[in-house]
């Protein structure tokens, strides 16, 4: 479904050159949803644009369903971390998550459908005129999501989009983003620096190693489909898991991982 | 009402720039590339008149305008017409300074004062200061009295409407905190007020010098006030057209130089203030 | 809530109603030439600015200024937009821009005097030429200033072309563009007013100076008056159609402030 191939991006300065992703092989199935975790710094951002067709890799490529990504494709959507710079300030809430739709030429009925559809996933139905600056900050990256939502991608890409909301808000926002996967049957790759968000979100975990970033290992999550905030946090698989991930973390972070984990299985 | 130039004035600072950060080799090929095109506009109005697609009669060749300006170098009455311009400017600027800043500060000190002023100033400001053309001419002829009526009349309201904003922008704990500490009037003025409203001060001072300058030679030009305007003037009647385009580009390198001096000025009055270090977005 | 609003009444009207009425009490005895009586002034007022008039010479003068600065919003936005999206482009055109705006505008009336001549073209070129700087400088810094992350977002949903600039660009610009305008508004006013006073027929410009020149004080007085509620009316309706255009705006500054 989507595969990352040998990608390697560059930096050029005038004065030095910056490798901020080294090696990066892996691939998402379809119908996956996948974290992404590494220590701040290690060029999950890079990662995620290079997929998205914003950046063009120095090396390796991106492939979706098997064709070279090399803009921005057509079945993916975005959600970034600054919500309150990703949505059109001058524009409802309604037409934001509308003006994606109207340029993938969707019918005005048809459109209108789901937006309301999208808004309402999300719990925002009653919202759609107001302004984004007027809601709060978990409600405008729940209307980023249901811009993502409603344009129907095969893919969704996540760039740490609950760094900037508070813990109670981010709990909601991580419930939501598994109930609408579960629903929707779309691909998510999800970045976060938040290892228990990874964990609990994830069917499987990559862990990226430092910067310049290769991929340090991939886990498989087994914990069960249903969780939630309460039980899954408290599940001693659950901690058992994090731990792993914490310490694989900490290793990457002192720059020693197992020749091994290079190879980017661990199952 | 007057011409602003200034694009600053309202940055909107929606959070940070893209490729903001510069390094150095980036800006010594911005520094190339903006002479290359200052040289390509001189070029240009070399060849020009000199195909024939423009006739030499309305556009001069850059040569002969710059011979035109080389010769006027070399005479006294070119640079007294530069002094009287900046003197008419700068006593104009001057007074308009003194008096935006102290109206400003004692409006925007007194809360109903501003409520008050609030809608003769919102009338006053928009009438264009060349309305007053006739009547600097009936009161002052050909004088010094022209330049400077119009000269303040325009730039005044740049300075005072900064110095309301400014004084509007103090934080309010920083006032209540100077007033719990039992400070009088003056004292608030002093350490609460006037450092707040510095910045603004600066901005309204900045477009003010600017907006000097264009009444200034305004009024030369139209009125005949003694000044580069009034050369252009000369110029244009004897039809002496390069030496005519010749002044107006020492309009324009006048117009540049200060505003590059009032936002040196700025910077350095300002160095401490984070206004000028980097538009935060709020 | 009627002693607020009385109160509130009180505070806007006030003031103008005291200096109307200090001027009007002030100059009644006038005997100065320069200075008539007010009272002078406004009884001259109704048959100076009769519906001839007004068809004659505001007229004109209205329509100048709207097309200059028409021309001058077109032209400077257009511009400004393409110099502002490209780095380079930006990097060449900015110094000469910088010097064209720093020429005081009204100098450049002679010179268009010789291309255009002295006709309605004329007036409108002068217009265009001092407003266009300031409209076109502010929509390069605005659309320089778009915003990163918004950038991307447009891009990953594959919004390019026309929609890009309309939903885009423009609206993001737009206030620095209406910056732009305000000050683009002011000089086109200054510019009417003088272009008509160089050479002209008609306009309010050619008419307060014909006014002045033949010592119709009283006259000359209501002209400025006039040209000061054009100024006012002027700047009002530009108020009212920013406020529209930049609601969002304003409302994002403010909410940003509260956090």
């Amino acid at each position: 479904m989507l595969e990352v191939r040998g990608l390697n991006k560059v930096y050029e300065g005038h004065q030095r050159r910056v490798e901020a992703v080294r090696d990066l092989t892996f691939t998402i199935d379809a119908g996956d949803l996948v974290c992404l975790v590494g220590p701040s710094g290690c060029g999950k951002t890079t990662l995620l644009k290079c997929i998205a067709g914003l950046l063009a890799p120095t090396a390796g490529e991106v492939l979706l369903d098997g064709r070279p990504v090399t803009g921005p494709p057509r079945g993916m959507a975005v959600v970034f971390q600054e919500y309150g710079r990703s949505l059109f300030p001058w524009m409802s809430v309604r037409d934001n998550v509308a003006l994606p739709l109207k340029q993938k030429r969707v019918a005005k009925a048809r459109r209108r459908e789901l937006v309301d559809e999208a808004l309402a996933a999300v719990g925002l139905a009653g919202t759609e005129s107001a302004y984004p600056w007027q809601l709060s900050g978990g409600m405008q990256q729940r209307v980023a999501i249901a811009r993502a939502v409603a344009y129907e991608p095969e893919v969704l890409l996540m760039d740490e989009p609950f760094a900037a909301v508070d813990a109670q808000t981010r709990a909601d926002l991580e419930d939501l983003v598994r109930a609408l996967w579960k629903r929707l049957g779309v691909t998510i790759l999800f970045v976060t620096h938040d290892i228990d968000e990874a964990v609990y979100l994830g069917q499987q975990v990559i862990m990226l190693s430092a910067s310049p970033t290769v991929v340090q290992e991939r886990l498989a999550i087994d914990l069960p489909a249903e969780r939630d905030q309460l039980h899954t946090r408290a599940d001693a698989r659950f901690t058992h898991l994090r731990t792993h991930v914490y310490e694989q973390i900490q290793a990457a972070k002192r720059g020693t991982r197992t020749d091994a984990a290079v190879a980017s299985v661990a199952e | 009402m007057t011409a602003v130039p200034d694009a600053g004035a309202a940055t909107a600072g929606r959070g940070p720039r893209r490729g903001e950060r510069r390094s150095g080799p980036v800006r010594g090929e911005t520094l190339l590339l903006g002479l290359a095109g200052l040289a390509a506009l001189l070029i240009l109005i070399e060849v020009l008149p000199r195909t024939g697609l423009v006739s030499a009669r309305f556009l001069p060749p850059t040569s002969r305008i710059a011979a035109a300006l080389a010769d006027q170098a070399r005479t006294a009455e070119f640079w007294r017409a530069i002094g009287d311009t900046l003197v008419g400017w700068g006593i104009g600027l001057a007074i308009a300074v003194v008096a935006g800043v102290v109206l400003g500060v004692l409006i925007g000190a007194v809360p109903l004062l501003r409520a008050a002023t609030a809608s003769t100033i919102e009338f006053l400001r928009p009438i264009p200061s060349v309305a007053l053309i006739p009547l600097a001419v009936l009161l002052y002829a050909n004088g010094l009295g022209s330049v400077l009526l119009l000269v303040v009349y325009a730039s005044f309201w740049q300075v005072l409407i900064q110095v309301l904003y400014g004084v509007q922008d103090v934080d309010p704990v920083a006032e209540e905190t100077a007033r719990s500490y039992g400070l009088g009037a003056w004292a608030r003025i002093r350490y609460v007020l006037w450092p707040a409203a510095m910045p603004y001060v600066f901005t309204g001072i900045r477009l003010a010098a600017a907006v000097a300058l264009v009444l200034a030679v305004t009024a030369q030009l139209v009125i005949g006030a003694p000044g580069l305007g009034a050369k252009i003037a000369v110029a244009q009647t004897s039809n002496a057209v390069p030496l005519m385009y010749a002044l107006i580009v020492v309009t324009g390198v006048l117009g540049v130089l200060i505003n590059l001096a009032a936002r040196v000025v700025e910077r350095r009055f300002l160095a401490w203030h984070q206004s000028v270090r980097g538009e935060v977005a709020a | 809530m009627a002693a607020t609003a009385l109160k509130r009444i009180g505070l806007v009207l006030g003031l103008p109603v005291i200096l109307f009425a200090v001027w009007y009490v002030a100059t009644d005895n006038s005997q100065s030439f320069y200075v008539p009586p007010l009272r002078t002034i406004l009884s001259v007022f109704d048959d100076t600015w009769t519906g001839q008039r007004l068809r004659a010479d505001v007229l004109p003068s209205a329509l100048r200024l709207l097309a200059g600065y028409a021309l001058a919003t077109v032209l400077g936005v257009g511009l400004g937009v393409v110099i502002g999206s490209y780095r380079r482009v930006r990097a060449v055109a900015e110094p000469v821009l910088e010097f064209f705006r720093a020429i005081p505008p009204p100098v450049l009336v002679p010179v268009i005097m010789l291309f255009a001549g002295i006709g309605d073209g004329m007036k409108v070129i002068v217009i265009v030429s001092g407003c266009v700087w300031p409209i076109l400088l502010n929509t390069v810094e605005g659309v320089r200033a778009v915003d990163g992350v918004l950038a991307d977002t447009a891009r990953s949903y594959r919004i390019t072309g026309p929609a890009r600039l309309r939903h885009l660009l423009l609206r993001s610009a737009s206030p620095q563009i209406m910056a732009g305008m305000r000050q683009a508004l002011s000089i086109a006013i200054i510019l009417m007013v003088i272009s008509e006073m160089f050479a002209a027929s008609n306009g309010l410009g050619f008419t307060i100076v014909q006014f002045q020149r033949s010592f119709a004080i009283p006259e000359m007085w209501t002209g400025i008056i006039l040209l000061g509620l054009l100024g006012f009316v002027l700047s009002a309706l530009f108020r009212f159609a920013e406020n529209r255009v930049l609601a969002w705006y304003h409302g994002l500054r403010s909410a940003q402030r509260k956090s």
